[in-house]
């Protein structure tokens, strides 16, 4: 393989329903038609929300792959799409609408909101507490493709152990649950402080009740899950937000602006954020930027009357 | 847990005499479910089963899975380094 071949064609003329068109490449990244280093060569990025996708319309991906890659390969995109690789550009007006008849869309790259990647949250992992899926699905069909400073990439996490990656997201959501404990139900059983994994819960050497120590506490639920006889229950679930972060050359961690916040409140935490991003950010900055040049402090004043007053995780078990 | 039983605790759980016992101490998650599992799926609704499992993942892990089948875990035990649950199964 010749690392360094590329072919540096940025303009072709292509007939398009009968009439001659030049094409820029550089124009066809937003529609998330990506040029490869082979001359004339494609990479065809799909949208595939949370990274799911039904089985039927899978089937029908892989025959579009099957026909229009020339060298018969798909790759799975980091944030969770199914690329089309080697597909050739005077292709692409058959392939779209070839994918556009199994409801297929194309994704997009460049300054906008991007497809919103999820884990499989509450739907079916037993570790979920939020429904990921659902919200990446509101993602795509409300802020999909908004124009933005630069590219603006948003994630959920089902719970904290965040496998999307939500510090590394411009907006990024986890989920986490608050516990309570009711006394009357508990039988001192101590499964409760062998399944907390963060100390936060020992047991009573005499009773084998749970002391709690919130300040320890990353609101998982394994507690609530262990719990044979209820008596550790979901007070509430919520997100913690997270803006700011980023990958790349020089990654940012995401800031964090809010916790506990409800799954009705995300869209209009959504807009409010892409509205002050829009306001104080310049083009071709990361929101993490502009956090670090306007102060976070600042977002969070705009987020308040969205958010509202959300109480504090109790701190002291009395 | 050790030997101290509170009143609460002894009236939630008598000593339930199991109909089968199964000792998984040394199998790992997630065999131990799996086994538990299987033996609760030859059993009759409402028998029990004494199941004895290690600390650590074992007893983070199988009990949530035991729940999240809708079995009932009624009785447990701490023992040195492991636990002895029982279940009921619904």
């Amino acid at each position: 393989m010749d690392r360094f071949i590329e072919d540096k064609t940025t303009k072709v003329k292509v007939d398009y329903e009968g009439a001659e068109h030049k094409v820029d490449f550089n124009d066809l990244k937003t529609g998330g038609f990506i040029k490869q280093r082979q001359k004339d060569l494609f990479t065809v990025r799909l949208r595939c929300p949370g990274g799911r996708m039904p089985t039927d319309k899978l089937v029908e991906v892989s025959k579009l792959a099957h026909k229009y890659s020339k060298k018969g390969v798909v790759h799975f995109s980091f944030r969770q799409s199914l690329e089309i690789l080697y597909v050739d550009y005077r292709e692409f007006t058959p392939l779209v609408k070839e994918l556009e008849a199994i409801g297929m869309k194309v994704a997009s790259c460049g300054p906008r909101v991007r497809v919103p990647t999820a884990c499989g949250g509450c739907e079916y992992n037993p570790n979920g507490l939020t429904d990921t899926q659902g919200l990446a699905r509101m993602v795509d069909e409300k802020f999909f493709g908004t124009p933005t400073h630069h590219k603006f990439k948003i994630s959920f996490s089902g719970c904290p152990i965040d496998c999307a990656r939500t510090r590394g997201m411009d907006l990024g959501f986890q989920g986490l649950v608050e516990p309570e404990w009711e006394e009357p139900t508990c039988t001192g059983c101590t499964i409760c402080s062998e399944a907390c994994k963060e100390d936060a819960i020992e047991s009573d050497p005499d009773t084998g009740k749970p002391i709690f120590s919130p300040d320890k506490c990353i609101y998982c639920g394994d507690c609530i899950r262990a719990c044979p006889t209820g008596a550790w229950r979901a007070k509430r679930y919520g997100h913690t937000i997270r803006v700011g972060g980023k990958h790349g050359r020089h990654p940012i961690d995401a800031e964090e602006v809010a916790t506990f916040v409800p799954d009705e409140k995300i869209p209009d935490v959504i807009e409010k954020t892409v509205e002050w991003y829009m306001a104080k950010g310049i083009r071709g900055e990361r929101i993490g930027t502009t956090l670090a040049r306007v102060g976070v402090e600042d977002l969070k004043k705009a987020l308040e009357p969205v958010i509202g007053e959300i109480a504090a995780p109790e701190k002291e078990r009395t | 847990m050790s030997e101290a039983k509170t009143e609460a605790a002894k009236a939630a759980s008598p000593d339930i005499s199991p109909d089968i016992s199964i000792d998984l101490r040394g199998t790992l998650c997630p065999m131990n479910f799996v086994k538990t599992k299987l033996e609760l799926e030859a059993m009759e609704t409402g028998q029990v089963l004494e199941v004895v499992l290690d600390s650590g993942e074992p007893i983070q892990n199988v009990p949530k899975s035991i729940k999240e089948e809708g079995h009932k875990i009624v009785d447990v035990k701490r023992e040195d380094d492991h636990f002895r649950i029982k279940v009921k199964k619904c």
